[in-house]
């Protein structure tokens, strides 16, 4: 079972442009970061600056409407997330745990949705779907003659 | 928290904690099967306490701690025992004295909490050691290492749990009466010893892979478990290229795990199979696994050389990008490496593919003397595709036929006779 854990730090929806986590926190995330790999469960890992140098666009009357960031209605945004390959949701909860999390940080565990888990109907109607995710990016689709 | 909850709990630990526990009192008491039963002490322990009590803040270390005063204690009575029979000889009894002395006092002479590494490859070399058989090999790594319970193992492999618990215990018999030393081998019987630990691993990947469909679900949980420890031997062995050519095989065919069957479960051959549908993380995991393989130098291992082969058809967007001229490079270095009748056939197919069908209809041909290959369906099938291309329509005819009597699967037999059917001419019954 593939598992998001959704790091959330409080205050980083108001963190200036170009903020960066200290040598310190950076540090103590690699140990964390290090015992998931040498466990054999990391997947992928990722950190997003500061929503500050974000977008967010949002479909008032179904019309696309781009506002800058920092968003000031935002309570909770994404620092950044792993993804896990466990055999549980208790397990994965049981890594989120071990995170060296700070007094003002929330992981949101979130398990990977497979089209397994969805009826027959709702498969056909999402046809399609896994290739539109997985596509390969940055590659000319044309082939030439 | 609940009590079912705590279990939940204490599962989750179990899963990630068991293997670095066995392997710290294994250490200690040089034998891995006393150490499984210690370490379940200990899990027991925290199945009573912990629905009371809560999950301790650390429970891995707290796991640890028991398991350890337990070993201590069985360490003590046996020095105990021992004195006891000075008369035997003082000088056993010094020698005891010298081996107990770093294990007597916990925390001195420890290499620290985190520092369970070299335990850890101990255990799989141990579990895997040659003096076992492959079957009892398989479950003691998966119990020793995966945390997997009997019952679990059982389902995996559909045999009856009692099989495998005897298959455990006789194992941990033989490793004790047989003296296996709880070591990272040395030099000299380093490679012989890591390629049994590659090979057990490789094999539970092909128990979960090999079944396609309506498999019992704990199958697949095998694939994941091999690459689970495949990853982790890859962080304890980071100097090893096969480690790494065997993780970056598993990952790039793990990878095509959800293309390679139909709808109603039929399978659906590599060239034929939606690439959009394979899995491009573990694909990225995969190509990083062989890169670190071919940084470490020297000429690329079996599994490494199976890795490169599976990462041509990883890299090529559409079937036809492939870049057979490599494949079948890949396929001559395999085959001079690790000669087979199999490696051979395959070798053909990349060479027709590369070179054109009458290139690889040679080496085919040599594999005709081959016994091996006397009731092999896929040698009658590749020769038939061969001789298709080529034109000569009546020997193909007749190898596709041959094909499909020899295989044991009927969505292949109908696809054979299907191919057989297109090599005569339109509508002519044969006759003869």
């Amino acid at each position: 079972m593939r598992f998001m854990m959704l790091m959330i730090p409080k205050g980083y929806e108001s963190a200036a442009a170009g903020t960066l986590p200290s040598a310190d926190a950076v540090a103590a995330m690699m140990k964390y970061n290090e015992e998931l790999q040498k466990a054999g469960v990391l997947l992928s890992l990722e950190g997003l600056h500061p929503p500050a140098m974000g977008a967010r666009v949002s479909f008032p009357g179904g019309k696309p409407r781009v506002v800058d960031g920092p968003f000031a209605e935002a309570r909770e945004v994404l620092g950044g997330f792993w993804m896990i390959n466990v055999a549980s949701r208790a397990e994965a909860i049981e890594w989120a745990s071990r995170c060296p999390g700070g007094e003002n940080e929330v992981i949101e565990v979130r398990q990977v949705q497979e089209m397994s888990d969805f009826p027959p109907d709702v498969q056909e109607a999402a046809a399609g779907f896994t290739e539109m995710q997985q596509a390969p990016s940055g590659k000319s689709k044309g082939k030439g003659g | 928290m609940a009590s079912h909850e705590t279990h939940r709990a204490i599962d989750a630990v179990w899963r990630i904690e068991s293997a670095k526990v066995i392997a710290k009192v294994a250490r200690m008491v040089q034998e891995v099967g006393l150490a499984e039963e210690i370490a379940q002490d200990a899990l027991v322990t925290a199945l009573e306490r912990w629905p009371q009590t809560g999950v301790p803040d650390n429970p891995g270390a707290w796991l640890m701690a028991v398991a350890k005063h337990r070993a201590i204690d069985y360490l003590r009575r046996r020095k105990l025992l021992a004195l006891k029979h000075e008369e035997l000889g003082r000088e056993l009894e010094m020698e005891q004295d010298m081996a107990f002395a770093d294990v007597d006092e916990p925390g001195s002479g420890d290499d620290g909490a985190d520092d369970y590494g070299d335990d850890l490859l101990r255990l799989i070399f141990t579990a895997c050691h040659p003096v076992l058989s492959t079957e009892a090999r398989i479950a003691l790594t998966l119990r020793l290492l995966g945390g997997l319970s009997t019952d679990e193992i059982a389902r995996a492999f559909l045999v009856p749990e009692p099989t495998v618990a005897q298959r455990i215990v006789r194992a941990k018999r033989t490793l004790a009466e047989a003296r296996v030393p709880f070591e990272v081998p040395g030099p000299e019987e380093r490679n012989a010893r890591l390629a049994s630990v590659l090979e057990v691993i490789y094999l539970i990947f092909n128990e979960g892979y090999s079944a396609t469909s309506g498999g019992d679900w704990m199958r697949p949980a095998l694939c994941d478990e091999a690459l689970r420890l495949g990853r982790v031997l890859a962080e304890l062995a980071t100097q090893e290229p096969e480690v790494h050519g065997l993780v970056a095989l598993m990952e790039i065919q793990a990878s095509r795990a959800k293309a390679r069957t139909g709808p109603s479960g039929e399978p659906i051959l590599l060239l034929d199979q939606n690439r959009a549908r394979w899995d491009h993380i573990l694909i990225r995991r995969g190509l990083a696994a062989l890169a670190r393989a071919e940084a470490l130098g020297g000429a690329l291992g079996p599994y490494a050389l199976q890795a490169a082969i599976a990462a041509c058809h990883a890299r090529a967007p559409t079937g036809a990008d492939t870049d057979w001229q490599r494949i079948a490079a890949l396929y001559d270095a395999l085959a001079q490496l690790a000669p087979s009748p199999v490696v051979e056939l395959n070798r053909a197919v990349a060479l027709a593919m590369a070179f054109g069908p009458a290139t690889g209809l040679e080496v085919a041909d040599a594999l005709l003397a081959e016994p091996l290959m006397k009731n092999y369906h896929l040698l009658p099938s590749v020769r038939g595709d061969f001789l298709f291309k080529l034109g000569r329509l009546e020997e193909a005819h007749a190898e596709f036929e041959r094909a499909a009597s020899l295989t044991r699967n009927l969505r292949e037999r109908e696809l054979l006779l299907a191919r057989a059917a297109a090599c005569l001419p339109d509508g002519t019954p044969r006759l003869g």
